[in-house]
């Protein structure tokens, strides 16, 4: 359970966020290591057009922590060159995170989860749900996250839905409301939909459905991860897939549910069905790299990295869809005055383009994506966002080359990848009874 | 006069100071938050037995202890073997102390690295495609890489083995070399023969480096989870493992308990061994 602070705004970027534990779903090393090379362009460029400059004047500090997903240097950096707010960041991972958020409110200033985070903690009152009239872009954010629907006729996944924790019904309430109010509980900043990683040369056949996994030619090739409150979703994806079982609701199953899904996956287990199942990103790499399995779970940046080797992979779409996971940012209950109006400050600015930028051209997708799309280049955006076949080659944001012209992205378009999502990340209301059972099948 | 009778409480303070600032006070503690109850985010102070209960009636609990047992059982034979033969080899068969030194000394340096990093290295050496399965291959041996090299028991017990055999080689060692060489030739005098000789003599002696070797291996064993985690791949249980997952659920009272259980049985265990062989009366 790393933790490990930094102050962005002097030159010392990247190397003190070495660790970010990756039970939190997220640790990105590579993606880190990209942001500490940018952050040293950005700290030159104090004027930027278009914001208030008032903080530079009276200097503010919000600290912020998270999951390590989105605590990225550049943005530290970035952000404290167009406000003047100095961000400063701490990478935690999941289970810390929930805790913080209800033990120590008075430790942050805004608050990075997951939704599913937010589902567990808002609860805890610490804290305050935003006025929506305050949010520049509020309009333009991506309506999975206030109607729960990409297009009006798409039907709302399982799972904790984004849609389903966003919004209270009042600024003192702590009840979640059924449709989007005034007050909204997290500013989604970052999302994206997982999926079964492949080794193409090594797989042999084409892969369509979770259940593939179960191949027997894949016996002892095959891994998921082993964070039950991710790992139970995977398996679920499978086990629907494989007509083990037909749920009511994934992202909260019932004990009988549970029983069913672990018992299938003890048993697949002891046939030797699973290589190994892993926990942090990198092992989730090697693995892969290595050969030692050829379908498992993964995310994406892992796939990335895998293919930065030299090696094959590929983030296959399937058939029953994907399982999505979103993050966004809270506000402190205790914050007010000039660092409340700073935190709406730097929530408008996430909003307003350059972030999103930033995130898109690492895969990931940002919740306004028309001011995003201003800051990208039209092969950026067809590549990315579209699924069009990339014009020239497609760099990452530190420069390096991620793919080459031609290429095209694993799962097609944003609307081809959000539009097919199956579950989001959930907390379960038997969410011990599901660790326990989970804890029995690695045992097993 | 009275400066004499407080002197010794005097001189046994620091020690006393530090141990129960570092050792009794956190076992305090631990026991302490064995018995709170907790939700899935937070802790709260209470008086429940529900941790112990949940922890002892759980067959995942019986199965994971079993299964620690196991490797402890295992590793501890195969490094007293493996220890016992290299501590002879070295008390016995080389002459000159200066050589028995630069050997012994040979014995220890792979642990000049960190033991995560002597135990991560075995990965790329017994994967499927590793060095090892390579080598096999192309010697024509085997046509298939054998998979149980490596994310099995095999490569836990391994990992373990070559981690923890200097625990046992040391103080074998140290044993071995305070045997009166006079005893070994006056059995042989006597006629016994070599055999002999081991079973009557040297391991007799040899008890008290034997059982502190033991209680290193077994302690280190019955408490470790990274080797288990690492070697395993994730496959196997171990008490240590079941820890540090209920710590990453901030399930810390369910952590304590097992904590608490386990710290009685590894003390009976060393209560054991130490009945067994009385290791200040015969050092």
């Amino acid at each position: 359970m790393s933790q490990k602070t930094t102050d962005r705004t002097g030159a010392k970027t990247g190397k003190a966020l070495k660790t970010v534990d990756a039970s939190a779903g997220v640790s990105r090393r590579g993606l880190l290591k990209g942001a500490a090379a940018l952050g040293g362009l950005a700290v030159g460029g104090q004027a930027v057009t278009g914001f208030p400059t008032v903080w530079a004047r009276n200097p503010i500090t919000l600290r912020q922590f998270g999951t390590g997903v989105s605590n990225l240097n550049a943005i530290a950096e970035k952000c404290k060159a167009d406000l003047g707010i100095t961000l400063q960041m701490t990478a935690l991972d999941s289970d810390a995170v929930s805790q913080r958020v209800v033990t120590q409110a008075n430790s942050f200033d805004i608050a990075d989860i997951e939704y599913w985070i937010c589902k567990k903690v808002f609860a805890a009152g610490t804290l305050q749900p935003m006025d929506v009239n305050k949010i520049k872009y509020y309009d333009q954010i991506v309506p999975i996250f206030t109607t729960g629907k990409l297009t009006p006729e798409s039907v709302v996944a399982q799972g904790t839905a984004p849609n389903t924790v966003g919004f209270v019904e009042g600024p003192d309430s702590k009840k979640f409301a059924s449709a989007p109010t005034q007050w909204m509980t997290l500013i989604p900043t970052i999302y994206n939909a997982d999926t079964l990683g492949i080794r193409p040369d090594l797989v042999g056949r084409p892969i369509k459905n979770w259940k593939d996994i179960l191949d027997p030619a894949f016996k002892g090739k095959t891994s998921i991860l082993n964070i039950p409150s991710i790992g139970i979703m995977d398996a679920a994806m499978i086990c629907e897939s494989a007509g083990i079982i037909k749920y009511g609701d994934k992202g909260n199953m019932t004990k009988a549910e549970i029983d069913t899904t672990i018992d299938f996956l003890i048993k697949t287990k002891q046939a030797g069905q699973f290589r190994a199942f892993w926990k942090t990103f990198d092992e989730s790499v090697n693995l892969m790299a290595s050969g030692e399995v050829v379908i498992q779970s993964m995310w994406s940046p892992a796939v990335a990295a895998v293919r930065s080797k030299g090696i094959p992979c590929v983030y296959q779409p399937l058939e029953e869809g994907y399982r999505a996971w979103g993050g966004g940012l809270g506000i402190a209950k205790h914050l007010k005055g000039a660092q409340l109006d700073a935190a709406y400050e730097y929530i408008n600015w996430y909003l307003s383009g350059w972030v999103g930028a930033y995130l898109n051209r690492q895969g990931y997708y940002s919740a306004v994506l028309s001011t995003a799309e201003k800051n990208m280049t039209p092969d950026e955006w067809a590549f990315w966002m579209l699924g069009q076949p990339a014009k020239t080659d497609i760099l990452s944001p530190e420069g390096k080359v991620m793919y080459a012209a031609g290429a095209v992205r694993d799962g097609g378009s944003f609307e081809e990848r959000m539009g097919a999502v199956a579950c989001w990340n959930s907390v379960m209301d038997e969410d011990r009874y599901m660790v326990r059972r989970w804890n029995e099948f690695i045992a097993a | 006069m009275t400066l004499s009778r407080i002197a010794p409480y005097l001189q046994a303070t620091p020690l006393t100071l530090i141990l129960a600032a570092f050792l009794v006070l956190p076992i305090a503690t631990i026991v302490m938050v064995s018995f709170w109850d907790y939700d899935s985010i937070q802790i709260f102070p209470d008086f429940v037995f529900t941790n112990y209960e949940e922890t002892i009636t759980s067959s995942v609990t019986w199965k994971t202890y079993l299964n620690t047992l196991k490797y402890t059982v295992i590793v501890w034979a195969v490094t007293l073997l493996v220890g016992f033969w290299v501590a002879y080899y070295l008390a016995f068969h080389i002459r000159s102390t200066t050589m028995q030194m630069v050997l012994f000394l040979v014995c220890t340096i792979p642990f000049l690295t960190s033991n995560i990093i002597r135990m991560i290295s075995w990965i790329p050496f017994l994967g499927r495609n590793g060095l090892l399965n390579q080598t096999l291959m192309s010697m024509g041996l085997i046509d298939q890489p054998l998979e149980f090299l490596l994310f099995s028991d095999f490569a836990v017990v391994l990992a373990m083995v070559h981690l923890y055999t200097l625990f046992m080689v040391t103080p074998i060692f140290n044993t071995l070399m305070r045997i009166d060489r006079a005893l070994i030739e006056a059995a042989r005098d006597a006629g016994a023969n070599a055999f002999q000789i081991l079973t009557n003599v040297i391991i007799p002696l040899a008890k008290p480096g034997i059982a502190i070797g033991s209680i290193f291996v077994v302690t280190l064993v019955m408490g470790d989870f990274i080797t288990v985690r690492f070697m395993s791949g994730g496959q196997s249980a171990s008490v240590g493992l079941m820890m540090a997952n209920q710590i990453a659920l901030l399930q810390y009272p369910a952590a304590a308990a097992n904590a608490v259980i386990l710290l009685v049985l590894v003390l009976l265990l060393v209560a054991a061994i130490l009945r067994i062989v009385n290791i200040r009366k015969e050092l």
